[in-house]
């Protein structure tokens, strides 16, 4: 529903619309629809839109920002209107896909020639194409790994440079434990920040191999045994009581602070957690630097993808009828210099190749390298087998970490859940 | 009370009486906007919920996945539903046996006009007037494991402190309290309101006739204000059926998804995942639940008064 507001300001555009449309040539109005954001990221969004606007004239960017949830929910009704941004905020996989089928994306194939496809790695692009068409451009990257306290650790006794294996990091819990560290927190109420472990596992063990099988629906699908045997590591993980009191009652936002305030050794979560945990904690000042590290998920013996990485692929994607204005404005936004500019400010890992250089903070750079190096970037579960299947992965793995499900019925909830996706 | 002038003879009579008064005309008049409006976003959205909850839909563009009985028979053999249901009976038991009788006690305790008493309604009401989210976020605070009241409680006594809310067996126990403590104080009002319109003098004899406190309660107030009860009571059972905001932000359905009601489940399960046929189908299996309420209370108070 419109608000008052929104509906005089309507009014008021659309009139200085027509009045301008006499004297000058026809503007254009691109409106872009981002999930909210940093007042550092939407000032680096405004400035480049600024600087098109100049290079531009009588385009105008409208940056327009909705809170995580209801962009979620409110895309769908916004897209079928004729309020439908222009330019909206994607993430690849399946969720992309429901809104191809629906025909809302404009085919970004041709557009992507001239050298615009080179400047992304192929993985990026992958995420983003369906049945060989591709509906979206890469913004930047994110993965998953360990925020790890050194102080805390050293504390225990545990050397962080030895877990290399899914038992090194049982170990190194079994080591914290009795040196009375609390050896994880993770925010479970959420659900999300629980699959990161189980999705991260799932990762390790199928593969990109086991993952398309599974989406095929070949063999047993998600009930295939990798997916079974992450669901059994996990529960090795959490028989172990892990995680800190209460951890179903915990939200991100609170896992990630408690994590600033140094109450845990562990904290699985994404790269994104370095600024927000520090501001998040206490004293505002977090782990300082020197204790902290971000260590890659530990491998899995027999695993068929401990080559790959898992985490988040987010960018652009453009509406069907949107102007081809948008396209420029696009390729101008994810332009070498204005990935470098975000990547030298620490808003986010670039996706660009040779961007991420400008990276401020060691953590960035080794995102950017373990991408780099990565044989496949698995992207997340609820982006790439779609929001249903995705909090049915977020349940599961609270479940199991409860010991409320066993492994096996575990997969096969997952395996029901893509059935009736 | 309706069915004893349904006579045809009597609706003619009536009818004519009814034009010569004018009372057809303001009918015809006053009925349109009322019944368009009730068509338009009562009726219509219900028709169009009904025909969702056979498609498989996602929400984007038209429906167009005919699954037919499948989104109700997934919804009838999904163990979370049942849990779901379960809730919400436990919530209506609760609110029936618990919240009604503690409201009708106090309300028999402060209901005259004192200013002692006019205070005590005050603090016993402004549960009621608090917003749902606000009322839900302040007790997240309180079941707080960490800062949170519970945990300074259990901290005096010396004891490892408890996170409720992330206890399965302990969730929904403690959203049914938040919940007791939430509406009470409306239905006291209720209460209090009716029994002001007790006749003074009726308490006045029972007590001349040598009645103690709970003799007068039990004998003449409560029999007084039966109609006020029997209203209330229907506040409770549709309110049950409709708790949604508490639970949100308190736990959110969790701990895996073990506190869930209708309401809640039909969000979680078909508008955030958006099944919106799916979701449809729940909300359609919740509007004949309320259906069916309504129905036999409106049988049950109609018998009860005709007698």
């Amino acid at each position: 529903m419109l608000s008052h507001p929104r509906k005089t300001l309507m009014i008021v555009s659309v009139a200085t619309l027509l009045g301008s449309a006499q004297s000058a040539m026809a503007d254009t109005t691109i409106r872009v629809m981002r999930v909210e954001i940093s007042q550092v990221e939407k000032d680096y969004y405004a400035e480049i839109a600024r600087e098109f606007e100049k290079s531009h004239p009588g385009v105008t960017i409208e940056l327009d920002y909705l809170s995580n949830e209801a962009y979620k929910s409110k895309l769908p009704t916004l897209l079928q209107s004729d309020q439908r941004p222009d330019i909206f905020y994607s993430w690849g996989g399946e969720a992309l896909k429901e809104k191809v089928e629906a025909g809302f994306v404009k085919d970004l194939t041709a557009a992507m020639q001239d050298g615009w496809q080179a400047r992304f790695p192929d993985s990026a692009i992958d995420a983003f194409t369906i049945d060989g068409k591709i509906y979206g451009a890469p913004l930047y990257v994110t993965e998953v790994g360990l925020w790890t306290n050194t102080a805390l650790t050293e504390k225990a006794g545990v050397d962080v440079d030895a877990i290399d294996t899914w038992q090194d990091f049982l170990d190194a819990v079994t080591t914290l434990k009795k040196a009375g560290v609390t050896p994880i927190v993770v925010g479970a109420k959420d659900g999300w920040p629980m699959h990161f472990y189980w999705g991260s596992l799932a990762t390790r063990l199928a593969g990109q191999q086991g993952f398309k099988t599974a989406k095929a629906g070949e063999g047993e699908g998600f009930a295939a045994p990798p997916f079974v045997q992450a669901g059994e590591k996990l529960k090795q993980l959490a028989d172990l009581e892990p995680f800190q009191p209460g951890f179903m009652a915990t939200t991100y936002e609170r896992a990630s602070g408690m994590f600033g305030d140094g109450k845990a050794a562990f904290h699985l979560m994404g790269d994104w957690d370095y600024l927000p945990s520090k501001q998040r904690s206490v004293s505002g000042e977090g782990v300082p630097d020197e204790d902290l590290r971000f260590i890659s998920f530990p491998s899995v013996e027999g695993g068929q993808g401990n080559e790959a990485t898992f985490g988040g692929l987010n960018g652009w994607a453009v509406t069907h009828d949107a102007p081809e204005m948008a396209v420029t404005f696009l390729k101008s936004l994810l332009s070498l210099e204005n990935q470098r500019e975000a990547a030298k400010r620490g808003i986010f890992v670039p996706i660009v190749k040779g961007a991420e250089k400008a990276l401020a903070t060691p953590y960035g750079r080794k995102v950017a390298r373990d991408i780099e190096q990565a044989s496949y970037h698995q992207i997340f579960l609820d982006h790439d087998l779609g929001v249903s299947v995705g909090a049915t992965v977020n349940d599961i793995s609270t479940d199991i970490a409860q010991g409320v499900t066993s492994p096996q019925e575990a997969a096969e909830r997952v395996e029901e859940a893509w059935q009736f996706r | 009370m309706i069915t004893s002038s349904y006579s045809p003879s009597g609706w003619r009579h009536r009818l004519r009486r009814g034009r010569a008064s004018g009372r057809l005309s303001a009918v015809l008049l006053l009925l349109p906007p009322a019944l368009i409006l009730f068509s338009l976003f009562v009726i219509l959205p219900l028709a169009d919920a009904a025909y969702y909850s056979l498609f498989d839909w996602n929400g984007y563009a038209a429906p167009s996945d005919f699954v037919g009985a499948q989104n109700y028979q997934r919804l009838l053999g999904h163990s979370i539903f049942h849990t779901a249901l379960w809730n919400t009976a436990q919530l209506v038991i609760v609110s029936l046996l618990v919240q009604l009788p503690l409201a009708l006690g106090l309300a028999l305790l402060i209901y005259r006009k004192t200013p002692t008493n006019a205070l005590f309604r005050l603090v016993f009401f402004l549960p009621y007037i608090l917003a749902e989210v606000a009322a839900g976020l302040i007790w997240s605070f309180v079941f707080d494991g960490e800062y949170g009241v519970t945990a300074q409680l259990f901290h005096a006594l010396d004891m490892e402190s408890v996170y409720i809310l992330a206890e399965r067996q302990w969730a929904f126990a403690a959203i049914m309290t938040v919940i007791v403590w939430k509406y009470f104080g409306f239905h006291m009002m209720i209460y209090i309101a009716a029994l002001q319109g007790v006749p003074k003098d009726l308490v006045e004899a029972a007590r001349l006739e040598g009645a103690g406190p709970w003799q007068i309660a039990r004998h003449v107030q409560v029999p007084m204000i039966k109609h006020a009860i029997v209203v209330s009571v229907f506040f409770a059972l549709i309110g049950s059926l409709q708790i949604f905001d508490i639970i949100i932000p308190l736990t959110n359905g969790g701990p895996s998804n073990s506190t869930h009601t209708i309401v809640t489940y039909l969000y979680t399960f078909g508008l955030t995942r958006l099944k919106i046929g799916f979701g449809s189908a729940a909300a359609i299996f919740l509007f004949v639940i309320a259906m069916l309420i309504a129905f036999f209370y409106q049988r049950h108070t109609t018998a009860k008064e005709g007698t």
